[in-house]
């Protein structure tokens, strides 16, 4: 079923390029996802996230719930409103989705998901959560809007000068509620493009009209074109792509995301991870940049001294104004090594670099 | 959508003219560019190179994908446009003026077959 987001006619009036995603009938650009980026990376731009879908969770058993649903802990999250980037494994250590989950109380979070695999991920938080006192509902009655750029919290203010005072002292993945006229809004310090900004959460009815305002104080829309490329230069994995049910988090770059920091705690995947990491030989998960001319893309064959990798995502970088990649490739493959990238008939030399290549409207190389 | 009644056109997009000299000038359409978003990257046969008609023969990258350029008609390779190489995103600001690359045809004659800009723009509508 093509499904489509409560901003869908406001895109197709500012004249989007409408694109299947994942089911969704989402704008992958405004006229030059170029522009889109730049803007972003020098300004402040808007994405429509709202077929990402957020699942309010409830019950006095959450926390030992999400304890044993992610890979990372939520022992973490003190503060009402912090945030966490975590996976969700397979028993196998497969990585089912990664997601967000925003800590309120002990008894009562929101979790993120992709759009892709949001059905799939609640059927598994149900299935998990059968041996918890907890509920979960998912929030299909909200949109969501990212507005990411150097200017993207000032242009929000100008928006809704009223909400500056909720948001204001908001640190880096922090979120804090807003209530006006008996509505409440979640704003959030959170990303995916590597720069500063917010991503909140409006009720349905209300979507279009906050679009209109933000475009009003100056944030461009930016379609799902520019958000790829901006996640990229980030170095910030896209699921699906970058890891999937196929890969662990320790051979994709998210070995951060991990916590086995305490013993007792027992999360889905973690004996299969412990395992993995006691066989060595992991692969590791680095940034590519091409010295020769052409374009790195997804799943191209990476020649090294140590055996072949391959590229999990790739693209033109804007900011960079060349071609980076991501890509997993065999052990004792190190940053600042020479490699070689099959592109069609040829082989195409590429530097090995840490996978973050451009963030805070710069390059990070 | 332009689409010049003086050009002919495949039904893979690329367009091609006929030249006083007799050489066949090609290049992707404005619909081609349109779809593919902004170009970063092109990929030209070198000189000299015989191509067969319908045959991958060069290569133009926007940030989303790869697109392969499929030669309009046989013939040898007689000019790349270096120009366009190095400004890639020449070939979204005006399709027909950013040409990738001329050719001596093998037989002229076989401009006729190609689709006319009327033919083309059914083509265009539907992909």
């Amino acid at each position: 079923m093509i499904q489509k987001t409560p901003l869908y006619d406001t895109h197709v009036a500012a004249g989007a390029k409408i694109v299947d995603f994942a089911g969704w009938q989402m704008p992958i650009n405004y006229g030059s996802q170029i522009e889109e980026h730049h803007v972003v990376r020098r300004d402040a731009g808007m994405f429509d996230v709202s077929h990402m879908l957020a699942i309010d969770l409830v019950g006095c058993e959450s926390k030992a719930f999400l304890r044993r649903l992610l890979a990372n802990d939520v022992a973490k999250l003190t503060v009402p409103g912090k945030a966490l980037y975590a996976c969700m494994l397979q028993e196998d250590g497969g990585v089912i989705d990664d997601l967000i989950v925003y800590f309120f109380t002990d008894t009562q979070y929101r979790i993120v998901v992709n759009a892709g695999t949001a059905e799939k991920d609640l059927a598994w938080m149900r299935l998990v959560a059968a041996n918890f006192a907890v509920s979960l509902t998912p929030r299909r009655d909200l949109a969501m809007i990212a507005v990411q750029g150097p200017q993207a919290r000032e242009r929000f203010w100008t928006a809704f000068p009223a909400a500056r005072a909720a948001s204001v002292t908001l640190g880096v993945f922090q979120a804090a509620e807003w209530t006006v006229d008996g509505v409440t809004w979640l704003i959030a310090r959170t990303g995916y493009t590597g720069e500063d900004g917010f991503e909140i959460a409006v009720p349905v009815a209300q979507a279009a009209g906050v679009w209109q305002k933000l475009v009003e104080a100056g944030v461009n829309p930016a379609g799902l074109g520019a958000r790829d490329t901006l996640r990229l230069e980030a170095g910030m994995n896209l699921y699906g792509q970058d890891m999937d049910e196929t890969q662990n988090p320790l051979e994709s770059g998210l070995t951060w995301t991990v916590d086995f920091k305490d013993a007792a705690r027992d999360f889905i995947g973690k004996s299969a991870l412990a395992g993995r990491q006691a066989q060595g030989n992991l692969r590791v998960f680095l940034g590519l940049v091409l010295l020769d001319k052409g374009v790195l893309r997804a799943h191209q064959k990476v020649v090294t001294p140590k055996g072949d990798g391959e590229t999990t995502s790739g693209s033109f970088s804007p900011t960079l104004n060349q071609s980076i990649a991501l890509a997993r490739l065999p052990a004792g493959v190190a940053v600042g090594d020479e490699v070689q990238v099959a592109i069609r008939d040829k082989l195409l030399k590429a530097k090995v670099v840490k996978p973050v290549f451009a963030r805070n409207g710069q390059s990070q190389l | 959508m332009s689409v010049p009644a003086d050009l002919k056109y495949t039904a893979s997009h690329e367009w091609a003219r006929l030249e006083a000299d007799g050489t066949v000038t090609v290049g992707i359409t404005d619909h081609a560019q349109e779809a593919l978003g902004d170009i970063v990257f092109l990929e030209l046969p070198e000189i000299g190179r015989q191509l067969e008609a319908g045959k991958e023969c060069a290569v133009v990258e926007s940030v989303k994908a790869a697109s392969d350029i499929y030669a309009p008609i046989a013939g040898e390779v007689v000019a790349r446009n270096d120009a366009a190489v190095d400004a890639p995103e020449s070939v979204n600001q005006d399709a027909y003026a950013a040409w990738l690359f001329k050719l001596k045809p093998a037989n002229a004659a076989d401009l006729n077959g190609l689709l006319d800009a009327a033919a083309y723009e059914k083509v265009a509508a539907e992909h």
